[in-house]
């Protein structure tokens, strides 16, 4: 039985490759093609590389010096926060997965309301771990880096950008309006503005508008700046949803007697949202990678603690190791969740 | 009874809470306002346009117009977004080339060509694009040989770590009347397209499009542009002592920026392009061979015209990006606008808020202007429900 089925996708894969001559021809030449590229960088990557050691030293086979990655490793997780402190950004990210998990695992009536609890009670906790204070010690943001920064900035970017970005594709598709107009011009206005500006913009224009004394923390100035922006793209996001839903959703809510906000909260937004879901979580993965532009304003993410390792002297040439570690970790995080949007996105389909 | 009536009118209701709205925003717009005019007074900083007309004192080491460290910062602007202006263009024609080749290379029938292009998207589309513009600065080209012994482009061009050094016309004069006839041309066969389609739904006569075509658009320009090129005197750059001399040197940062900006759009396009295509359901192929038309004609006449309405807004809204993107240049110090005017110009005058607004005003003219067009398209061809 089992050698039959191997046959028959023995038999696939001959017909997929070299089902005609010129097909067969055209595989030849990609397969040469791919070797080309491929026996040169494997053997960099894996056979001449350099696993054990703890300097530069170490690393004389020619290929990669993964020493550097392991000697860094630290930094490309947690930047400069102090050693002896991780253990509380181990405990706000798994605070954080199992708050996630609960509300997932949770029955389909608590589900709502112990979504809400976690969604008041975590972001407070994740702030107190990371900086400290009430018995813990004070750990300043300029020290936060690495993965955990990337993780930070996106999580906390986003809890301003989705409840603004729902405000504004309500008030978007709204008949009063001042509303709507009011709503076209933040979401076109936010849209149209490269993320770069905005971060740069956040960073200088946030402390000049405050009340004299009042400082905004630099990071939290790059958190605003990026919720801003992706909240005009989560609007949009949104809209979408909204405008997928059939009329006579609300019309009907309306003529059972519901006010504007029960019908959009009870009616309108689950349905609407659950149809938006593939289309935030893209915008998800654009925060995620836009996430790294905060280097230009001297915040090190993963992306920027890999870019400053170059310059450390002890390790000279370390270019091509830093950016395949860092380039790895992106591409999984942001792989994993645009199959899992993909797959929602099927699944609605069905 | 009266005023309940007045409080709950729809109407009067929906005034209150616009009113409402308005009077929040205005409010904080004032606190702001008042708080920025407070904390610039503290720190001795006038506003006002005038620093314009300030000569700039900024070196930049990539100028298309004829600025000097002599010229005011409006100057400066303009370099600025002349260079953004130029990166996005090229980096549009290059990714929709790209991009286009990938897509159609994705639905290929061959299964090795279609699984490569698809890992091509899959790759490009996960990692942050300031990962591609750091790599292509610091690991690709900073990773070049020297000037001297740079990676000669036919003779007349060379890619070494210091940029890309490429000829330069001594006089334009030949140059200009090529182009000035390849333009009539252009005019000329859309002229014939049109009398051709009026002639063709008044008699049904087909009149030699193609052939007229090759002639107008192929041949000729072909031919001008290859005695444009010989007519004229070269500038071609040659090595003397340690870097090359002549010509024209377009700086790493610009090829690194453009490279990152072509490699990552075009994965994007890609995906564009392959829903476009498959978007276009069989039928419509089998109809249109159906009616007697050859499968060129299917091509040009039934799929690429719907494939094109479901392409043409979210390419648009990539084209877009790419404006948009071309200011992860600043992280690598390509002059453009954002790193140009928004970093040094700001930095020598601390002018923060005029320098934002304009520097957001380009991006923004452009991108709006952009966007109605695309709306009003959008509009016109979405299904209209009740």
């Amino acid at each position: 039985m089992s050698g039959r089925a191997s046959f028959s996708s023995l038999s696939l894969w001959r017909e997929r490759l070299f089902g005609t001559p010129f097909t067969g021809f055209v595989t030849v030449v990609l397969l040469l093609a791919i070797g080309w590229v491929a026996v040169p960088l494997i053997r960099w990557a894996l056979i001449d590389a350099t696993w054990r050691g703890t300097t530069r030293a170490d690393c004389a086979a020619g290929g990669a010096c993964w020493v550097f990655i392991r000697a860094r490793f630290g930094q490309f997780m947690y930047g400069l926060y102090p050693v002896d402190q991780r253990w509380r950004v181990d405990i706000a990210g798994i605070a954080f997965v199992l708050g996630i998990a609960a509300v997932v695992l949770a029955p389909q009536r608590l589900r709502l309301k112990l979504g809400l609890a976690m969604l008041v009670v975590l972001p407070p906790l994740g702030i107190w771990l990371l900086s400290g204070g009430f018995g813990l010690r004070y750990v300043e943001t300029r020290e936060w880096g690495g993965l955990m920064l990337t993780l930070f900035i996106s999580i906390y970017a986003s809890l301003i950008a989705i409840p603004l970005g729902i405000l504004f594709a309500l008030g978007r598709q709204s008949e009063l309006r001042v509303i709507r107009l009011i709503s076209v011009i933040f979401i076109e206005f936010w849209r149209g503005v490269p993320i770069i500006a905005v971060i740069f913009l956040a960073s200088l224009l946030l402390p000049l508008i405050m009340p004299g004394g009042i400082d905004i923390d630099r990071l939290a100035r790059a958190v605003i700046g990026l919720g801003f922006v992706i909240a005009a793209y989560m609007a949009e996001a949104v809209r979408g949803g909204l405008q997928a839903l059939p009329k006579g959703q609300r019309e009907a809510a309306t003529a059972l007697g519901l006010t504007y906000w029960k019908a959009t909260g009870l009616i309108v937004l689950p349905q609407a949202l659950r149809i938006s879901l593939p289309a935030m979580t893209n915008e998800f993965i654009a925060l995620i990678k836009n996430t790294t532009l905060v280097l230009v304003v001297s915040i090190l993410d993963l992306l920027g603690i890999a870019q400053a390792s170059l310059a450390d002297p002890n390790w000279v040439g370390m270019n091509m190791e830093a950016y395949a570690f860092s380039g790895a970790i992106y591409w999984l995080i942001c792989f994993a969740l645009s199959r899992w949007s993909r797959s929602l996105e099927s699944r609605r389909r069905l | 009874m009266n005023l309940l009536a007045f409080i709950n009118d729809k109407r009067v209701r929906d005034w209150f809470y616009q009113i409402a709205v308005v009077v929040l925003l205005v409010g904080l717009t004032v606190f702001f306002v008042r708080n920025a005019s407070e904390n610039m007074l503290k720190a001795g900083i006038a506003s006002g346009f005038g620093f314009l007309w300030r000569t700039s004192g900024i070196e930049v080491p990539f100028v298309l117009t004829g600025y000097t460290q002599a010229d005011n910062i409006l100057a400066l602007f303009w370099v600025g977004v002349a260079n953004t202006m130029l990166v996005t263009v090229i980096a549009i024609v290059l990714a929709t080339l790209l991009g286009f080749v990938v897509g159609i290379a994705r639905l290929s029938s061959i299964w090795l060509v279609s699984a490569i292009a698809g890992a091509y998207i899959e790759f490009v589309r996960n990692i942050p694009l300031l990962f591609f513009v750091l790599f292509w600065y610091f690991g690709v080209i900073a990773a070049l040989p020297a000037p001297r012994q740079s990676l000669s482009v036919f003779g007349v061009a060379f890619l070494n770590n210091r940029g890309l050094t490429i000829p330069l016309p001594d006089g334009m004069e030949n140059l200009r009347i090529a182009g000035w006839i390849i333009l009539a041309c252009v005019l000329a066969y859309a002229a014939f397209h049109l009398w051709a389609r009026k002639r063709q739904e008044r008699t049904g006569l087909h009149a030699p499009t193609l052939r007229v075509g090759l002639v107008l658009l192929l041949a000729i320009p072909l031919l001008t542009l290859a005695w444009a090129v010989l007519a004229t005197r070269w500038d071609v750059p040659a090595l003397r002592g340690f870097n090359y001399r002549g010509g024209f040197v377009v700086i790493p940062e610009f090829v690194a920026l453009l490279a990152a900006l072509v490699t990552y759009t075009a994965g994007f396009i890609a995906e564009i392009v392959r829903g476009g295509i498959q978007s276009v359901s069989h039928g419509q192929i089998e109809a249109g061979s159906a009616l007697g038309l050859r499968s060129g004609q299917v091509l040009r006449l039934v799929t690429i015209p719907q494939a094109l309405r479901v392409m043409i807004p979210p390419l648009t809204n990539q084209y877009l990006n790419v404006l948009k993107n071309s200011s992860f240049g600043a992280a690598i110090a390509y002059p453009d606008v954002v790193s140009l005017f928004m970093g040094s110009a700001l930095n020598n005058t601390g002018q923060a808020i005029e320098i934002i607004a304009m520097t957001l005003a380009v991006y923004l003219v452009i991108g709006l202007a952009v966007s109605a067009l695309m709306n009003w398209y959008n509009a016109r061809i979405a299904l209209v429900t009740r």
